[in-house]
């Protein structure tokens, strides 16, 4: 284990060169920089926070104030209350907006540790076992990002309530959920399955680059396919099941459309239900800024505390939906 | 399973994220655990994968539900797992290995053929059956997209014009912040504030920007219309009028998809030899030239995938759509109308099917693309 651990981590430079690198990059680079630059990337910058920030303000904002006045006025006149964020949670549509953030955290967390669990056992497979039509499979799995959801919803819709019937045999029943009113059942199942093969492509990728050496000396040692996945491959795919993790985690969590299909009722996410205020409460402000804000604060945590991660899972899982 | 998820149904919410991982992990932690033992010699292990091989068949058809004629599923179960057996026993890795292959790889193939492979194939077919999924109607489907007055013309129509205005200017915008802040102080916080938007929502998105483009009579609330106030014109209703408010909406996506533009032409002008750019600049050529002879040239992959990326993205819009005009007033795509389709009474799944199906051709062409530009970029 300790040597194949050193083994990867030897792959990288050692911190020195990497200081000095970074120490000539720097000088490069403020050598390089030009006021114009910082100028035009400041403008950029503020133009792509107006919005938000408008919102945002708006949200402290009373209800009165902000149906008669611009929010920027607030600063002449400030004037602020956490009433909205109060109040929006305790709105009731169908369910209140605070059940729906439960919702939320209800299908995201089960939606991303499913598919990343199956994805990580196929990817073993594909890696570290020989069989005939290897290569074959493996690449239909990989063609399968084709699909778009688009084309998957009606029909996975269908059997879960009807069940599937080919040729006049029934193959599955049905899951029968339909009379229940917080399942979620329908919403994890449909989001494992559409993350699977982007999930099995990337785990694939880090599972092999783990060094034949490696999987050979445990082999040795007596440790079965069991224990080599649990024992070698698991930690060491760590930093990959990570940035997927995240990736997929924030996906579900900022999906409508897999929600609007499979969880329109009182298990709905809060995705789907600022989606329904906005269409029917579209100029109650108040509720609607607060809402949002309540909508992207886990995303924006997610973001600020895993950044490097991040970055890394959304680069990978860039092409999904 | 339905029975279990019918009790799960009526813990309170949270408790059921630990109850149902935990069930879910039980299950995988049994999984692997066959896996370790399966190849073992010996006469009591080849009862135990005997009865692994007949007894998961048997469990898999309880759990999906066929109670139905508990006879024929003994006997399905002990073909299926006698096959299995057979198989393995003959196999060449030795006696284990097939079931330990079936253990590795079947749960995900499972769930794929199921949920993804079959549904698709399904949507395919009814695309050419009447909406009512009785008959086959052939191409009347895609008539009626095609046909003058319908929205999924419309549908069409916009999702090209979505495909073709976002790309470039997320792309665009992209490069040119990711070439500011490569030469400006302060650069990972002056990345944060465009990169921020990729983790919102398309719904928070939506949201923010509905209220920016908010149209009322005096006093303005939305700043958009404030300012053309402010320059001395007539307020504007950003979303109501075609073709506005289609452009409207594809800023919303633009500002989501800059940020991540940006992030990767930015770390790929990283990969730029700083030698290039210098000896460039000996050669007495000024910025502009830098960039377009020295830098663009080196990024090419990398502008190609993100273009790509975002097409990809485009042609498949629903959210921004759904959370701010709802598709009226032409502002529709097809990712949008092929769920209205569905949803209205009675459903259209032909229509609907038709829809999807065009993304899916449409989707296709550029996916074989990103596919191969990336493995040429890993083989280099």
């Amino acid at each position: 284990m300790s040597t194949s651990t050193r083994a990867i981590a030897g792959t990288r430079p050692g911190p020195s060169a990497d200081s000095t690198n970074r120490g000539a990059l720097r000088r490069t680079k403020l050598r390089l920089s030009s006021p114009w630059a910082t100028v035009g990337a400041i403008v950029i910058a503020v133009i792509w926070t107006i919005p938000s920030f408008g919102l945002l303000v708006t949200s402290f904002r009373p209800p009165a104030d902000i149906t008669t006045s611009g929010w920027w006025t607030a600063f002449v006149n400030p004037q602020f209350t956490l009433a909205n964020y109060v109040n929006t949670l305790n709105f009731n549509d169908t369910i209140t907006v605070g059940q729906s953030f439960v919702n939320s955290l209800v299908i995201t967390i089960p939606a991303t540790v499913f598919p990343i669990t199956l994805a990580l056992l196929a990817a073993y497979a594909f890696a570290w076992i020989d069989f005939k039509g290897k290569d074959w499979l493996f690449i239909a799995v990989f063609a399968m990002q084709v699909v778009p959801l688009q084309m998957a919803l009606v029909p996975l819709l269908s059997m879960y309530s009807n069940g599937l019937t080919i040729f006049g045999t029934q193959i599955f029943p049905g899951l029968n959920l339909n009379s229940l009113t917080s399942t979620y059942a329908e919403v994890w199942i449909s989001h494992t399955i559409f993350a699977l093969p982007l999930a099995v492509f990337i785990l694939h990728n880090s599972v092999s680059a783990i060094p034949r050496d490696v999987i050979e000396a445990a082999k040795v040692d007596g440790a079965g396919h069991g224990q080599t996945f649990f024992r070698i491959v698991l930690p060491l795919s760590m930093p990959a099941i990570a940035s997927f993790a995240i990736f997929q985690f924030l996906w579900v969590w900022n999906d409508l459309l897999v929600a609007t299909v499979f969880a329109p009722g009182a298990n709905a996410p809060i995705t789907k239900l600022l989606t329904d205020l906005s269409g029917t409460y579209g100029q109650q402000w108040y509720l609607l800024s607060a809402g949002t804000f309540l909508a992207i604060i886990v995303p924006l945590i997610v973001f600020f505390a895993l950044q490097r991660f991040f970055v890394r899972g959304l680069l990978a899982g860039a092409t999904k939906g | 399973m339905s029975a279990f998820f019918s009790w799960l149904a009526g813990l309170p919410p949270l408790a059921q994220i630990p109850v149902v991982i935990v069930a879910f992990g039980i299950v995988m932690v049994l999984v692997v655990f066959f896996i370790e033992v399966a190849p073992r010699s010996g006469r009591g292990y080849s009862i135990m994968r005997l009865c692994v091989a007949i007894g998961v068949p048997l469990a898999v058809l309880l759990i999906l539900g066929i109670e139905a004629g508990a006879f024929w599923v003994l006997i399905i179960a002990a073909i299926l797992g006698g096959g299995l057996f057979w198989l393995d026993y003959r196999a060449r890795g030795g006696s284990g290995y097939v079931i330990q292959l079936f253990a590795f790889l079947s749960p995900a193939l499972l769930l794929l053929l199921i949920g993804l492979v079959y549904p698709a194939v399904q949507t395919f077919v009814n695309a050419f059956r009447s909406n009512d999924g009785t008959h086959f109607v052939g191409l009347d489907n895609f008539v009626w997209v095609f046909s003058g007055g319908s929205t999924g013309l419309i549908a069409f129509i916009n999702t090209i014009v979505w495909v073709i205005i976002a790309p470039v200017f997320a792309t665009g915008i992209g490069l040119l912040y990711a070439v500011f802040v490569d030469r400006s102080r302060g650069e990972k916080v002056l990345k944060v504030f465009i990169f921020m938007p990729v983790a919102i929502s398309l719904v928070g998105a939506s949201i923010i920007f509905k209220f920016f483009f908010d149209y009322t009579q005096d006093p303005q609330i939305g700043l958009l219309n404030q300012v053309v106030e402010w320059f001395g014109g007539t307020p504007v209703a950003w979303l109501q009028n075609y073709p506005l408010n289609m452009v409207m909406l594809i800023i919303i996506l633009i500002w989501t998809q800059t940020g991540f533009a940006m992030v990767l032409l930015s770390s790929a002008i990283k990969g730029v030899p700083t030698e290039q750019v210098e000896a460039a600049e000996l050669d007495g050529t000024n910025a502009w030239q830098r960039f377009w002879n020295v830098t663009v040239p080196g990024i090419r992959p990398t502008i190609i995938v993100v273009w790509i990326t975002i097409s990809i993205v485009s042609l498949k819009v629903y959210d921004i759509i759904a959370a701010t005009t709802g598709g009226q007033n032409d502002s529709t795509v097809l990712g949008y109308e092929m769920v209205k389709q569905f949803e209205i009474l009675p459903p259209q799944a032909g229509h609907s099917a038709a829809l999807a199906l065009l993304i899916f051709i449409l989707v296709t062409p550029f996916i074989w693309y990103n596919a191969r530009n990336l493995k040429r970029q890993r083989e280099e």
